[in-house]
């Protein structure tokens, strides 16, 4: 079951040594996840540096949101390690939850309360001192200090992903996993969105984008990765690969990714 | 992993129990039907007790099985101990089961009923739903490990409760109406009558502990068919 | 401090998501109701018969009811992934476990509250004068429900079946608790002395401290796919 370590392949981060010498803010080795006879992963070695944004690209059932899952620790997987700022994912899963930031497919907000009780409620869950005041000022951000007393019902889903990053906002991760943020977005939120991309990034902070969309993935990550039937087939720097060459990888393996 | 026994001293020991058990069980059903002497008052049909009685002390050892395999699995959380608790918790929701049919067809002359509500019958009812649950919650569960998991905490947890349920019912019983006068069994068992009650008590054990390997093998096989899948498709 | 903090956050959110919809409480109060009025039938409106029985009807409605507010209170977290978002939180799982328990064990024991006068009419008793002594027994019956029906859901959550599977499970667990609760009303409505109450009571609490124990100590590890 033991796959040799492939090895940490890394973009130069701006404040960052390179390759070696760095830790990885996101690290996993050999990973290994079946459900019952089916396997999702099958032996992923991935290596993310600190403030980089990486690409994680693939089609459908490919192994993304299990890997995202596994490294919020929402899923345990089969073999391997995980780290996240250095922590053991399994062994201190407290002090992964107070890092990690994620966006998922349903927005994890509570219909029958309004945006401003989620949010209060998220910020009593991370035990945030001036918990109402970060709460107005990640509203303000997105633009939904008005619309927040309404009740989540209410809104419309464009509305519901901004009231979700402003949850996202409010952990102030310095890891973030992002399972196909953009899908939903309406046009003003996707820049948001980007914006909180790029300012995170100057921060240090990490991010793990599952996404289908090339143009994006090229527009803010520093690195490409390509997930396929639970392995990692690719992966290269921005600076290392063209748009045309991803692009014929993409129509090379087009009948697996159906549609894209 | 579940752990691979050595094949030569496993399968001897296999057979061994398996000679015994056939042997076992035919002397057990000997003393039961020929040896032991037909009951005063009930007349033959109290020969059931050999098997009824024996089926249900052992499905409590069972039980009380699946109890330590569930907690050994909390702890170690080797994939042994759970094919062990349920290895062991089908044998005993089995042997409850036959248990309570073969009570039930004793009861029907000797009460004039199928069922009562006796303590006794009605916490052993209990129990067997308890574990059917059991059963049916690891089945519906996917991921074999989650489903694992999840049967070793209902498993502690329910074993936990039967003293609970026990007493609940027998209060219920006695604190409300005179106790059932009518309970199964001659109140002072004659020697014949227990040496053959025990016969069939090593006869059962020995036929549980043979099931059990059985099952094992089977849980077995099964986790190393899985592995070469993991091996082919991983 | 925060760990309280955390539990009635919980708490509150599922209750004011209750006081909002009121839709688990107007739908368990009316099958309560429903189920109190259908079994006058079953009885064929014998009034001594049904006097005798209503202790032990009364707590079939609320079991019924009980099980209807759990499968509620999962269903608000299966709805938008919030369940993922919830243990996403850098939050004890033990707060976690109480906070679900306290809004469920709220919703229910408010049910059975409105349900009491409904009783009181339908069953022609006086349960007023008894109050304080029904609530002796209907809290620790209802806490053990709570306690078992939080856990297990924990359990069934992840199934296609959960709705049929949580009370299958659920009830040959807590006949210890039907039994006790019956019995302690029966004597409480029938005026005896209560001590004939205090065996139940006792039996009561082993079953509560047996599953809150057993509850926060293994639920960390059923949550984890």
């Amino acid at each position: 079951m033991d796959v040799p370590y492939s090895g940490c392949r890394m973009a130069r981060v701006d404040g960052l040594t390179g390759p070696f010498g760095c830790t990885p803010a996101v690290e996993t080795r050999a990973l290994v996840k079946w459900y019952g006879a089916h396997p999702a992963l099958r032996g992923v070695d991935l290596c993310v540096g600190r403030g980089e944004i990486l690409a994680l690209f693939g089609p459908n059932g490919a192994g993304k949101s299990t890997l995202l899952r596994i490294l919020a620790g929402l899923v345990r997987p089969t073999a391997g390690s995980v780290q996240v700022t250095g922590l053991e994912v399994g062994k201190n899963g407290d002090g992964v939850r107070r890092v990690i930031g994620v966006l998922a497919h349903g927005h994890q907000l509570y219909d029958t309360l309004t945006g401003r009780e989620n949010l209060l409620f998220a910020a009593t869950m991370l035990g945030l001192d001036r918990a109402a005041e970060r709460v107005a000022e990640v509203l303000t951000k997105v633009g939904l200090e008005t619309a927040a007393e309404g009740r989540v019902k209410t809104f419309s889903s464009g509305m519901k992903r901004r009231l979700a990053l402003a949850k996202l906002m409010l952990r102030e991760p310095k890891v973030m996993l992002l399972d196909e943020p953009f899908t939903n977005l309406d046009l003003q939120a996707a820049k948001l969105l980007e914006e909180f991309l790029v300012t995170s990034k100057a921060a240090g902070v990490t991010t793990l984008l599952a996404t289908h969309d090339l143009t994006l993935g090229f527009t803010v990550a520093d690195r490409m990765a390509v997930l396929q039937q639970g392995r990692v087939v690719f992966d290269a720097g921005r600076d290392e690969v063209s748009r045309e060459s991803l692009r014929s990888l993409f129509s090379l393996h087009g009948e697996l990714w159906g549609g894209e | 992993m579940v752990k691979a026994p050595d094949p030569m001293s496993g399968q001897s020991v296999e057979r061994t129990i398996a000679v015994l058990t056939v042997v076992g069980l035919a002397a057990g059903l000997y003393s039961a039907f020929v040896y032991a002497p037909a009951d005063a008052v009930q007349g033959e049909v109290q020969r059931l007790m050999y098997l009824h009685v024996p089926l249900i002390l052992i499905s409590y050892l069972a039980f009380f099985v699946v109890f330590v395999a569930s907690l050994l699995y909390l702890w170690r959380r080797q994939s042994w101990y759970d094919a062990v608790a349920h290895s062991s918790a089908e044998i005993g929701v089995l042997f409850t089961a036959l248990s309570i049919a073969i009570g039930s067809i004793w009861g029907r002359p000797t009460w004039g009923a199928w069922w009562t509500w006796d303590a006794r019958l009605t916490t052993t009812a209990i129990l067997l739903l308890v574990f059917l649950g059991y059963l049916m919650l690891r089945t519906l569960v996917d991921d074999p490990s989650r489903g694992a998991t999840f049967c070793a905490v209902l498993g502690i947890l329910g074993f936990l409760d039967i003293p609970i349920i026990h007493m609940s019912v027998v209060w219920w019983r006695t604190l409300h109406q005179p106790a059932s006068m009518l309970r199964p069994g001659p109140s002072a068992v004659a020697p014949d009558m227990q040496v053959a009650l025990y016969a069939n008590l090593v006869a059962f054990g020995l036929l549980y502990a043979y099931l059990l390997i059985k099952r094992l093998q089977i849980e077995g096989a099964r986790e190393e068919l899985l592995r070469l899948q993991m091996e082919l498709l991983g | 401090m925060i760990f309280a903090r955390r539990v009635l956050a919980i708490a509150w959110k599922d209750l004011v998501a209750e006081w909002r919809d009121r839709e688990s409480i107007t739908a368990m109060c009316f099958f309560a109701f429903l189920v109190l009025f259908l079994f006058n039938f079953a009885l064929g409106g014998d009034q001594t018969l049904i006097r005798g029985a209503s202790s032990g009807l009364l707590w079939l409605a609320f079991a019924f009811t009980a099980v209807l507010g759990l499968a509620r209170s999962v269903q608000g977290e299966l709805a938008n992934d919030c369940l993922d978002g919830l243990l996403l939180y850098p939050a004890e799982r033990e707060a976690i476990f109480l906070g679900k328990l306290c809004g469920s064990f709220s919703v229910i024991l408010l049910v059975e509250l409105i349900s009491f006068p409904i009783f009181s009419v339908l069953y022609n008793m006086d349960i007023w004068s008894q109050l304080p002594k029904l609530l002796l027994i209907t809290v620790p019956a209802t806490l053990g429900f709570a306690t078992a029906g939080t856990l297990l859901s924990a359990m069934t959550v992840g199934l296609r079946a959960r709705e049929a599977m949580l009370p299958f499970l659920l009830f040959p667990l807590t006949i210890p608790l039907i039994l006790a609760a019956v019995r302690g009303t029966e004597v409480v409505l029938r005026g005896e002395a209560f001590e004939l109450a205090m065996p139940w009571l006792k039996l009561m609490a082993a079953f509560d401290v047996l599953f809150l124990v057993g509850s926060l100590l293994t639920f960390e590890l059923l949550i984890e796919e």
